[in-house]
């Protein structure tokens, strides 16, 4: 139980960090891709005796690729073409968990199992979440700018190609992060979630990261603790919390909310 | 003389269709040049061609006698985009924007230094915003927008400025703010290149004139390009007249 505090904690704190950058960039559709897309990667990590941050880091970066390569080279528009390629990977990894004769449990990885998570696989999140937020915190500022305006980051000489694939890969690992306690359908409210409350509750970027990790760690923790004492999904009950969270910041926010905005 | 931008008989395309070709302009240290041209005639895609963002089919460019590539990593190059293209939302102050522009000459990390700090306070004061420092973009006037952004390319010191559409929806006093500062800016031998469809600003204070359809049409001193037959070729054939009461 503690240790599934402290695991939901930290990646709630990590994703909501990451959500910051997801929610400016407009990349929440993105999020869900590369958190389905990571799925066979996992697979066949498993299979192979081999990390299964590595599949799913190979898999979500490979599967960015190809939504780009597509768009690039036909005139279908991106949705469509992030629809089809996320989903075909995800069915792909569906289908290479009935054949491959191993151990892995579907529902496990689907929709998480933090109050079960393995020593090896703690192990495996805390130096996923490092790498994360090191990548992070050293190039905030640029993500920033590039989220902001790619043209003036362009031409001021900042390589915006490489803080593109950095954003992607940050992602992919963070979604491997998330599938340990929410599960793979699940993550993608982990990476938007927090950063759009957030988001809503201030004009200050500093603050907003704060906001976004604050709230992101609150609901990791008052959904775990809720799960264990209803007896109901852990991941579920994380992004309810998350939900409900954003639903009050929605609704009360000081200068962005509903009702504050028809008052004034 | 130096020579700020140098393009040589620059063709772009887009997937087989042609956007721009045998485009060659030449503009000296120290001038104010608009670009006029109808929507789609290859402004932006020119503005494109020397931030980098597509690569010309044929032809080269130098700045200040580099590559694209390199006067950009010498912060040799600001541009100020269009409003438009800009998420007005973004959490940021105007503080925060201003010093974006010297992030190109710090190091990795991008900590400002007193002279970076200087440099934005600078910038701030001469496009008159240093009282609205700390608001947050979202708060700020269209016209403010735009000085915010002006700041931004001033703060970087470059000495080419590439600006999209600087005059559309600004109120009078930013128009004129911001006719002042290019004047300054050329005095200090920078380079300016205006995209713009409002001629009247062009007569009043652009050096030169570049008129765009897909190519170079005409390009020279103002008094001698800005005439109507230029200008009916530029806009795609419409008589002279009808250009006339825009062009006092």
């Amino acid at each position: 139980m503690v240790r599934a505090l402290m695991i939901s904690a930290l990646v709630g704190g990590v994703c909501g960090l990451l959500s910051c950058y997801m929610t400016l960039k407009g990349w929440a559709l993105m999020g869900d891709a590369v958190s389905h897309a990571v799925l066979p990667g996992v697979v066949l990590a498993y299979a192979l005796g081999l990390p299964f941050s590595l599949g799913a880091f190979v898999f979500g970066v490979g599967s960015v690729a190809t939504i780009g390569f597509v768009k690039q080279k036909s005139r279908i528009k991106e949705d469509t073409v992030i629809g089809l390629v996320f989903t075909g990977f995800f069915a792909l990894g569906l289908v290479l968990v009935s054949k491959t004769r191993s151990n892995i449990d579907l529902t496990q990885i689907l929709f998480g199992n933090v109050l079960g998570i393995s020593a090896a696989d703690i192990q495996q999140t805390w130096m996923i979440c490092f790498v994360v937020v090191a990548l992070l915190l050293l190039f905030r500022r640029d993500l920033l700018l590039f989220c902001f305006d790619p043209t003036h980051a362009r031409s001021i000489g900042i390589n915006t190609g490489f803080l593109h694939y950095l954003l992607l890969s940050v992602l992919s690992l963070a979604a491997v992060a998330g599938l340990q306690t929410v599960g793979i359908i699940l993550v993608v409210a982990m990476l938007v979630t927090p950063g759009a409350t957030a988001y809503l509750l201030t004009d200050r970027f500093d603050r907003m990261t704060w906001l976004a990790i604050g709230s992101s760690v609150l609901s990791s923790l008052l959904g775990v603790y809720l799960s264990y004492w209803t007896d109901s999904s852990t991941a579920g009950c994380i992004v309810l919390v998350q939900t409900g969270l954003f639903l009050l910041a929605f609704l009360l926010a000081p200068r962005h909310g509903i009702f504050c905005r028809t008052s004034s | 003389m130096t020579i700020r931008i140098a393009a040589d008989q620059l063709c772009v395309d887009y997937n087989g269709s042609v956007a721009l070709y045998d485009a060659s302009l030449t503009l000296p240290a120290g001038c104010i040049c608009g670009m006029v041209g109808m929507n789609g005639a290859g402004k932006t895609t020119l503005f494109k061609a020397l931030t980098g963002f597509v690569r010309p089919s044929r032809g080269q460019i130098r700045i200040n006698g580099l590559k694209v590539a390199e006067a950009q990593r010498e912060q040799a190059v600001a541009y100020v985009p269009q409003s438009e293209g800009i998420d007005c939302d973004f959490p940021v102050s105007v503080w925060d924007v201003v010093m974006m522009g010297r992030y190109g000459s710090m190091n990795l990390l991008r900590i400002p230094r007193q002279s970076d700090r200087l440099a934005v306070r600078n910038a701030l004061e001469r496009v008159e915003l240093l009282d609205l420092r700390d608001r947050p973009l979202s708060a700020l006037s269209g016209g403010q927008r735009k000085r915010a952004f002006l700041a931004r390319a001033i703060a970087q010191r470059a000495s080419v400025l590439l600006l999209d559409e600087p005059f559309n929806g600004v109120d009078v006093r930013t128009e004129k703010l911001m006719a002042e500062l290019f004047l300054q800016l050329r005095n200090q031998s920078c380079s300016i290149l205006i995209s713009t469809h409002d001629l009247s600003n062009v007569r009043d204070f652009c050096d030169l004139v570049v008129l765009i359809n897909k190519t170079v049409l005409a390009y020279g001193e103002t008094s001698e390009v800005f005439t109507p037959e230029n200008l009916s070729q530029a806009f795609g054939g419409l008589p002279p007249d009808v250009l006339r009461g825009q062009t006092p």
